[in-house]
């Protein structure tokens, strides 16, 4: 063992004497997180990820559509390990994986938003690997406000195309990491619906993945599920390359690839 | 579970929607017509023995209203928060929404018998959510004949089921068991009227999204008065479920109706047309205009919904319930333009 490796253990020391510790679900309901954890990792130890992983969500979630979600890396500067691939969980959704985000391991990412559909009262766990392979859990609460917004599709006017993807850049922030923003036009459409004649359920129609490069260098690869909202959204902090283009490709649950190359623009 | 009886009474609105009257026929410079000539009450006792009193008002010859609380659906008030409309043609009847449970249906359909004995020919929805049809089950009887937007069954096939478990928290498990999600039989794809004997209803069936992706409108021609459903909040903060750049769209083209008053979706009482747009087109391109800017300064979703709205605070009830999701809802349609 290494000495930062070592530093490492003491950093996750009052979480390793504790493997696993997540906060139960507030609600009465039996927590779904041990089951799923070994669903979802089976065979790995997840330790507590406090000190690795921080998830920013509302208490109350005012648009169960929309429910803006953060994930932000908090290891300590010290560890020469990195986090290689964080997934979101949303505990009481049909299918509970919302996206797995893979970091590029150039890419300097210490934050990613994105915008969920939650079903119920709920646990949001994010799951960091490490570059040692080692997994760590954070969780957050969030209560989904009933009412009149329900996850599924609104139709939307149909100016845009589906599939259309939007890049933005926002200046450095004062660390020199950059921000970037990424949209793909589409419904998301969870499949989850049952026609209430046939009985049958609406196919799914999701984007699967997207990948983010500057130049040759890939920032971010996200597998995405239903649980991202309709016209997923993804903002991340990065460290400036070289790079004068941003290229964007995205693939969803049909078969459609879409990509498109944006012009870097001017770091502010 | 029904006991009604029959009380008539002087206009008891509430000293605040008084207030708010005064105050648009100034602003319209219309006189509004002292139109609530009666009230029948009716009371449904719910299965766990409140009784929600329950009163109609008569608003024009032959058009009823009853006016929903400006409350969020709970068990003490039966999902008993929208406003529902019934309309006398000289051959038959029709109800316009059917509140947010089976014992607000029930109530309903108690008030209609005492005002009239002709048939009950139709049961117009004004859109999907809960408090307007989760009511239907009650008027499901022989002749009856459920009309809505061309777009409403799929909204209910899509949205249904998670309005049944969303609002069983708050109904109560005995009334979720009761409600039928009962689609539309006739669809309004454009316009369509219906006659009741001698009383034509005008439907307009709106194409953009706005409140909802399904609105629809009733106008009854020979009194001028429009049923609007949530396409008209007074008092109860508006609430987006469509699309904020849609429903602008619509306010235009639904003030030229040729209505003389309104019966809103939300709010206590029937106001001059079009003044009563006035306070929701406000709040809507205020809405606009904070989304807008802060979209264009970078600001993420998460840290702009605070700021979406804050100057129509003190305008609205309900403001907290509603604002921050109408704010997300803005900032994310927004962002695209």
């Amino acid at each position: 063992m290494t000495t930062n490796r070592r530093a490492l253990m003491a950093l996750f020391a009052g979480g390793l004497l504790v493997p696993g510790r997540v906060r139960a679900a507030a609600a009465g309901d039996t927590d779904r997180w041990p089951d799923l954890a070994r669903l979802i990792f089976p065979g790995e130890v997840l330790r507590d990820g406090a000190s690795v992983v921080e998830i920013d969500a509302p208490y109350r979630a005012e648009d169960a559509a929309v429910v803006p979600v953060t994930l932000r890396t908090t290891l300590d500067a010290r560890t020469p390990l990195q986090v290689r691939k964080i997934t979101l969980v949303i505990d009481a959704n049909p299918v509970p994986v919302a996206a797995t985000f893979t970091l590029g391991p150039e890419a300097g990412i210490d934050r990613i938003a994105t915008r969920v559909r939650v079903d119920d009262y709920t646990n949001i766990h994010a799951v960091a690997e490490l570059s040692d392979g080692a997994l760590y859990a954070a969780s957050r609460f969030v209560k989904a406000a009933g009412g009149c917004s329900a996850p599924a599709l609104k139709q939307t006017a149909g100016d845009i195309p589906l599939g259309t993807l939007r890049f933005r850049g926002f200046p450095a922030n004062d660390t020199g990491l950059r921000e970037a923003q990424v949209m793909v036009r589409h419904p998301n459409y969870s499949g989850m619906q049952m026609d209430q004649i046939s009985r049958l359920y609406i196919p799914a129609d999701f984007v699967q993945s997207l990948r983010i490069h500057q130049a040759d260098r890939l920032l971010l690869t996200i597998e995405g599920g239903i649980s991202v909202s309709e016209n997923p959204s993804f903002r991340f902090s990065f460290r400036p390359g070289e790079g004068k283009t941003f290229r964007v490709e995205a693939a969803d649950s049909q078969g459609r690839q879409f990509s498109t190359t944006f012009p870097a623009e001017p770091a502010a | 579970m029904l006991r009604c009886t029959i009380s008539y009474f002087i206009d008891n609105e509430p000293a605040g929607a008084m207030r708010r009257t005064g105050r648009i026929v100034r602003r319209s410079g219309r006189v509004l017509a002292a139109a609530w000539m009666c009230a029948l009450a009716a009371t449904a006792v719910c299965p766990a023995g409140a009784q929600v009193p329950f009163a109609i008002r008569q608003i024009a010859d032959g058009d009823y209203a009853h006016f929903g609380r400006i409350a969020l659906t709970s068990s003490e008030n039966l999902g008993d928060i929208a406003n529902l409309g019934i309309v006398i043609g000289r051959d038959a009847a029709a109800v316009i929404d059917t509140g947010g449970s089976v014992a607000v249906g029930e109530a309903a359909l108690a008030a209609l018998r005492q005002v009239t004995g002709k048939p009950l020919r139709y049961v117009i929805n004004t859109h999907e959510h809960p408090d307007h049809l989760f009511g239907n089950a009650a008027f499901a009887l022989p002749g009856v004949t459920f009309v809505g937007h061309a777009n409403l069954p799929a909204s209910i096939r899509e949205h249904g089921p998670f309005y049944l478990h969303s609002f069983r928290d708050l109904l109560g498990a005995d009334e979720i068991a009761r409600v039928r999600l009962i689609p539309p039989a006739v669809l309004v794809t454009d316009t369509m009227e219906l006659d009741l004997g001698g009383r034509t209803l005008l439907l307009t069936a709106w194409h953009q999204a706005a409140h909802t992706d399904c609105d629809l409108t009733v106008l009854d021609e020979q009194t001028h008065t429009l049923f609007a459903g949530d396409l008209v909040f007074l008092d109860h903060v508006p609430v987006i479920d469509g699309s904020l750049k849609g429903w602008l769209d619509v306010l235009p083209r639904l003030a030229a109706m040729n209505a003389e008053r309104v019966v809103p979706g939300h709010g206590l009482w029937v106001a001059p047309w079009p003044a009563a747009l006035d306070d929701e087109r406000r709040y809507l391109l205020a809405i606009q205009a904070d989304a807008r800017r802060l979209i264009a300064s970078g600001t993420p979703l998460a840290d702009a919904v605070p700021h979406i709205g804050e100057s129509e605070r003190t305008r609205w009830r309900l403001f907290d319930d509603y604002n921050p999701r109408n704010a997300t809802a803005a900032f994310s349609e927004l962002e695209w333009e």
